[in-house]
């Protein structure tokens, strides 16, 4: 492959994947609205286009053509700036999750994902827990005292989070041997899928990626019965926007995660024509996380919210130890089966 | 006691700061402002500060007549404004010493209990949504407004509904509203199974509410908390049985009462509640009287629109009715009743003219409110909101 051919096609993956991201997240915008709505008796968005479809768009005219109000007192620099972390460091860990397999197009064939690094989880964990500056950042830099609790919240939670998150891939790392997530997956063949051999890991990966991205029953960041909107109280138009997007981008992602480690990512039944077989294995892989994504939103309608002590009590005196003690498990059978 | 501090003033302590939450917050329930002192996320003080929604209807009163006064307490208590009707009519009929036909009372015992089961559907929804269940929010006012439509059957208005007039009802019950009450009725138990299901066994749901905000009997008393937050300290009072009024002396119903004395009693107080008040509204459905719904009483109740127009003794009663009022003995009164928030207390005081001297109303929510500090103070935040949910506010009630 030339240097212009490999350029080219990046470019395009980027591109793409970048549009696929953005676009998920706001139909997962609508996805929520809709499903919320049915479970309360409501419709929903119904007006815009077919069954509200085109809400996202009209959702996003709207918080452009708003006024971009910028308090007084904020230190601007790092007011300005935190959205545009939490935007891009929720967009950047998309690169390496692989949506399907190998593709071919005419002459050119490429894996559908925009680099397969051989430490792939690592730098989705990585560029998560990097969100987390945006939030407390934005915070901090409002000058608010509701932001401020709001940001302390989060900073907390997503670092105790974070650990529990990252110590329950580590049962599947530990089957899998590898950090490349083509390779765990590819490790799952079979109906092999982790779901099956690692079952606390799973529950706990679940709940902590509840916490990570700041849902519904821990939104606590942002509780707007206690802090009206947490960190992002000041922010207005498409900065609010951004720590919105960047929300259902940390969702999406978690759920990608989710569907790769625990459920066979895009493995699942192939056959049919050439053009099927390229198409079905995205499918899969969609569906799957059209079932997290579905999960998050039952929930969030459904629980009640935590108190910030009980929510740091939960992760650190339950989920930690579950963690811990199924890697401990899962090293000692993987050990002694040589 | 030391004095609080305002939310322009500086803190004690260094590590304080204080946190103004209110006037215009999510979860204050209309416009109260909660000045509070926090420590990390621990309250150390807590100051409610009022007055944001006087509408001065106390002094208003003075200026109206007597029948004038109904339609102003709607507006005081906007969740339940049968009760506040109720309450002001069984003041100013102990006056006029008015004997009111069965049907009209147990009318006005049915119309309070939708009334009590309405106020505490919109306490439940804005509970759970300031815990942050918010599904329960909707079914909530889903069955609430049915409720709604079944006022705006017998009154014409859905809120403000103005029912009951000094001397009995306003009209007669449309044809078919009994039916109707009827068909609410049985379809609500299940949904207030609905509701709990989503709440009274969810662990979440009982760690929030379960040992806090936690109010002693001896505070509670010392306090005059009234109604479910009374009844949630373990403190056995409701006055609908221990001073019956409007014929409550013919209904049977269990007063609920829990000794915990945290959220989590005085939720289920209200819950249990609203099944005692379903079945209270299912036995007045059955024992409905015949009969007329207004007093014997023409120089103080308005005549049908027909002999009005029929007669002329009932025009010139109705012409002096609606010009002049009607001269009240001179007097004072005090009528308490169990409003869905504790006790509601109208004292109406009489010169023996056709307007009141005074009117004054002890408000539930008023002395409810000053539990709240008691509550809170060394809690977190969170649990103050929880602790504002659970002591059922309105700020139309306390402000006056």
């Amino acid at each position: 492959m030339s240097i212009t051919t490999f350029v080219i096609i990046s470019l395009i993956k980027s591109l793409a994947v970048i549009f696929v991201m953005m676009t998920a997240a706001a139909y997962s915008v609508w996805l929520e609205r809709k499903v919320s709505a049915h479970i309360q008796n409501r419709w929903g968005p119904t007006k815009v286009g077919p069954f509200g479809l085109l809400q996202p768009l009209a959702d996003g005219v709207k918080f452009i053509f708003k006024e971009d109000l910028v308090e007084a007192n904020v230190y601007k620099p790092l007011y300005i700036a935190a959205p545009i972390i939490a935007m891009m460091f929720a967009l950047t860990s998309i690169a390496v999750i692989p949506f399907g397999n190998w593709v071919e197009v005419g002459p050119w064939g490429t894996y559908l994902q925009v680099t397969d690094l051989n430490i792939g989880l690592l730098v989705i964990l990585g560029s998560t827990s990097m969100g987390v500056y945006g939030v407390a950042l934005a915070g901090w830099s409002s000058n608010s005292k509701y932001s401020l609790l709001g940001g302390l919240r989060a900073s907390a939670q997503m670092i105790s989070y974070e650990v529990s998150l990252g110590l329950a891939l580590v049962g599947v790392l530990i089957m899998a041997g590898s950090l490349s997530v083509r390779d765990i997956v590819n490790a799952q063949r079979h109906l092999h899928w982790n779901i099956f051999f690692q079952p606390v890991g799973f529950v706990v990966y679940l709940i902590s990626a509840y916490a990570e991205t700041n849902r519904a029953p821990f939104d606590l960041p942002e509780a707007e019965s206690e802090l009206v909107a947490g960190y992002h109280t000041e922010y207005s138009s498409m900065k609010f926007a951004m720590f919105f997007v960047a929300e259902y981008c940390n969702m999406v992602t978690v759920a990608c995660l989710a569907t790769l480690m625990f459920f066979g990512g895009w493995l699942g039944p192939v056959g049919g024509p050439p053009i099927v077989q390229a198409l079905l294995p995205v499918i899969w892989f969609c569906l799957k996380v059209f079932f997290f994504m579905f999960l998050y939103v039952w929930v969030r309608w459904t629980l009640p919210r935590f108190r910030y002590d009980q929510l740091m009590a939960f992760g650190w005196k339950i989920l930690l130890p579950l963690a811990l003690a199924n890697i401990v498990v899962t090293a000692l059978i993987v050990a002694w089966r040589g | 006691m030391a004095q609080f501090p305002l939310a322009t003033a500086e803190p004690d302590q260094d590590s304080t700061l204080v946190l103004n939450m209110g006037p215009q917050h999510p979860s204050t329930h209309g416009v109260l402002r909660l000045i509070l002192e926090i420590d990390g996320e621990t309250v150390v003080r807590l100051r409610p500060e009022i007055g944001y929604l006087h509408t001065g209807i106390e002094k208003t009163c003075e200026a109206k007549f007597y029948q004038q006064v109904v339609p102003l307490t709607d507006r005081i208590d906007y969740l339940c404004p049968m009760t506040n009707n109720l309450c002001y009519c069984l003041a100013v009929e102990k006056l006029l010493g008015l004997e009111i036909p069965p049907k009209a009372q147990w009318m006005r015992v049915m119309m309070n209990e939708l009334t009590r089961i309405n106020s505490h559907l919109v306490w439940l929804g804005t509970h759970a949504m300031d815990i942050g269940a918010f599904t329960v929010f909707l079914y909530c006012f889903r069955e609430r407004e049915d409720i709604l439509r079944l006022f705006e059957m017998v009154s014409g208005q859905r809120m403000m509904t103005s029912y009951f007039r000094i001397g009995g009802l306003a009209l007669e019950p449309p044809l078919g509203f009994f039916e109707k009450v009827k068909k609410f009725a049985d379809r609500f138990p299940g949904n207030v199974d609905e509701y709990e299901n989503l709440l009274t066994g969810n662990p979440i749901f009982m760690m929030r509410t379960k040992g806090v905000a936690y109010l002693s009997p001896e505070d509670a008393i010392a306090l005059g908390a009234s109604g479910p937050t009374l009844r949630g300290s373990g403190i056995d009072i409701d006055l609908r049985r221990d001073a019956p009024y409007s014929g409550y002396e013919n209904f049977k119903f269990n007063v609920p009462v829990r000794n915990e004395g945290d959220v989590f009693a005085r939720y289920l107080c209200r819950v249990q509640e609203l099944r005692e008040s379903i079945g209270m509204v299912q036995q007045a459905l059955a024992g409905m009287p015949e009969g007329p719904v207004k007093a014997d009483a023409p120089k103080v109740v308005l005549p049908d629109r027909e002999k009005m127009k029929t007669q002329m003794e009932a025009l010139i009663y109705h012409f002096k009715i609606i010009t002049e009022g009607f001269a009240v003995p001179a007097g004072e009164v005090y009528q308490a009743i169990e409003s869905p928030r504790g006790e509601m207390g109208y004292y109406v005081v009489s010169d023996g003219t056709a307007k009141p001297y005074r009117v004054h109303m002890r408000a539930p929510s008023y002395a409810n409110l000053q539990t709240l500090s008691r509550m809170c103070e060394g809690q977190l935040i969170a649990d103050v909101i929880a602790a504002i949910g659970s002591i059922d506010v309105i700020l139309g009630d306390i402000d006056r």
